[in-house]
C-alpha cells in the first residue's frame, strides 16, 4: 500500500488511518445490525444445498433457547445464568468478563431458503442452526431432448 | 465462485507475509474469577472446543489455558461472515503462593472451563478456639 514519506495533513492521516481500521474489523453491517462483539458470536456460511450458523453460545440450557424464522429472519433467543448467585457474601468475584443475562440474535437470510427445512443441535457450547435452500433455487443441468 | 477461492487464497497469503505475529494470533477467552475461603473457582468460556483440544497445565505458578477450536463444518462451505475468525484460545494467569497447584482440578461442559484451584492447607482460615482453665 503507498505511504507518502512526508505526509501534508497529519489529520487527513489519521482518517485514512481510521478508515483503514474500520475496513479491518467491520464486515459490512446490514441494515438489522449485523455487528460485533455480541454475544453469542455468530459464524455465518453457506453451501450450495444449506445455509449454515454457528452461535458460539457455551453454558446455556438448550431447551431455553428459542430459534424463530419467520419471513427469512432467523432469531435465536435465551437466556444465560450468571456464575454466582446473587447475595453470597461468603465469595469474591475478581474476574467478571463472562456474559450473562438475556441475549439475542437476529440473522437475515437469502431469498431462496427452506422454512421447513431447519434444524438445530448444540454442540460443545457451539449452537449450529442450518437452514435448507429450496430445491427449485439448486443449481440444476437441463437435458437437451 | 471461481474469483472468490482466488482472492481469499490472496488475502491468506498476505497475511502470512506482511504479519508474521498475527499468524499466532489468538483468541482471548473471557473469564470469571471468584475466590472463597478455600480456593479460587476460574470459568472460561470456550465455545466449539472438545476435551480433547483443550490443554490445561500448571507450570510453575502460571496457569496455562489453550485450546483449539474443532467445528465441524460441512464440506465446500463458503464463509460469509465470521465473528470467531481465530481457530485457537489462549490464556494464561499468575497463581499467588497460596494456592496449591498441586491440586488443580478441572471440568469442561458445553463450551465452560471450570477449574477449581484450593488453597494449601497453612493458608486457609483456621479457627482458633480459646482455651479456658
Amino acid at each position: 500500500m503507498y505511504r507518502s514519506l512526508f505526509p501534508r495533513d497529519v489529520f487527513a492521516e489519521f482518517d485514512r488511518l481510521q478508515r483503514d481500521m474500520s475496513t479491518l474489523f467491520d464486515y459490512s453491517p446490514s441494515i438489522r445490525g449485523f455487528g460485533r462483539g455480541g454475544y453469542p458470536a455468530l459464524n455465518v456460511g453457506s453451501t450450495p444445498t444449506s445455509v449454515e450458523i454457528y452461535a458460539f453460545a457455551p453454558g446455556i440450557d438448550p431447551a431455553a433457547v428459542e430459534i424463530n424464522l419467520d419471513r427469512g429472519v432467523l432469531t435465536i433467543d435465551g437466556e444465560r445464568k450468571p456464575t454466582l448467585p446473587a447475595g453470597d457474601e461468603k465469595t469474591t468475584l475478581h474476574l467478571n468478563e463472562r456474559f450473562d443475562g438475556r441475549f439475542r440474535r437476529v440473522v437475515s437470510l437469502p431469498d431462496d431458503i427452506d422454512p421447513a427445512g431447519v434444524t438445530a443441535d448444540y454442540h460443545d457450547g457451539v449452537l449450529h442452526v442450518s437452514v435448507k435452500r429450496r430445491e427449485s433455487a439448486q443449481p440444476r443441468r437441463i437435458e437437451v431432448q | 465462485m471461481n474469483d472468490m477461492t482466488t482472492s481469499q487464497t490472496a488475502a491468506a497469503t498476505r497475511e502470512e507475509e506482511g504479519k508474521p505475529a498475527r499468524q499466532d494470533a489468538t483468541l482471548l477467552p473471557p473469564v470469571d474469577v471468584v475466590e472463597d475461603a478455600t480456593g479460587i473457582t476460574l470459568y472460561a468460556d470456550l465455545p466449539g472446543v472438545p476435551r480433547d483440544k483443550l490443554d490445561l497445565r500448571v507450570d510453575g505458578d502460571q496457569l496455562n489455558i489453550e485450546a483449539e477450536l474443532a467445528l465441524a463444518v460441512p464440506q465446500g462451505m463458503t464463509p460469509s461472515h465470521a465473528e470467531v475468525s481465530r481457530s485457537r484460545y489462549r490464556r494464561a494467569f499468575t497463581l499467588s503462593k497460596e494456592l496449591d497447584p498441586e491440586k488443580v482440578s478441572a471440568e469442561l461442559n458445553q463450551g465452560v472451563l471450570r477449574v477449581r484451584i484450593p488453597k494449601a492447607e497453612h493458608a486457609q482460615p483456621r479457627k482458633i478456639s480459646v482455651q479456658v482453665r
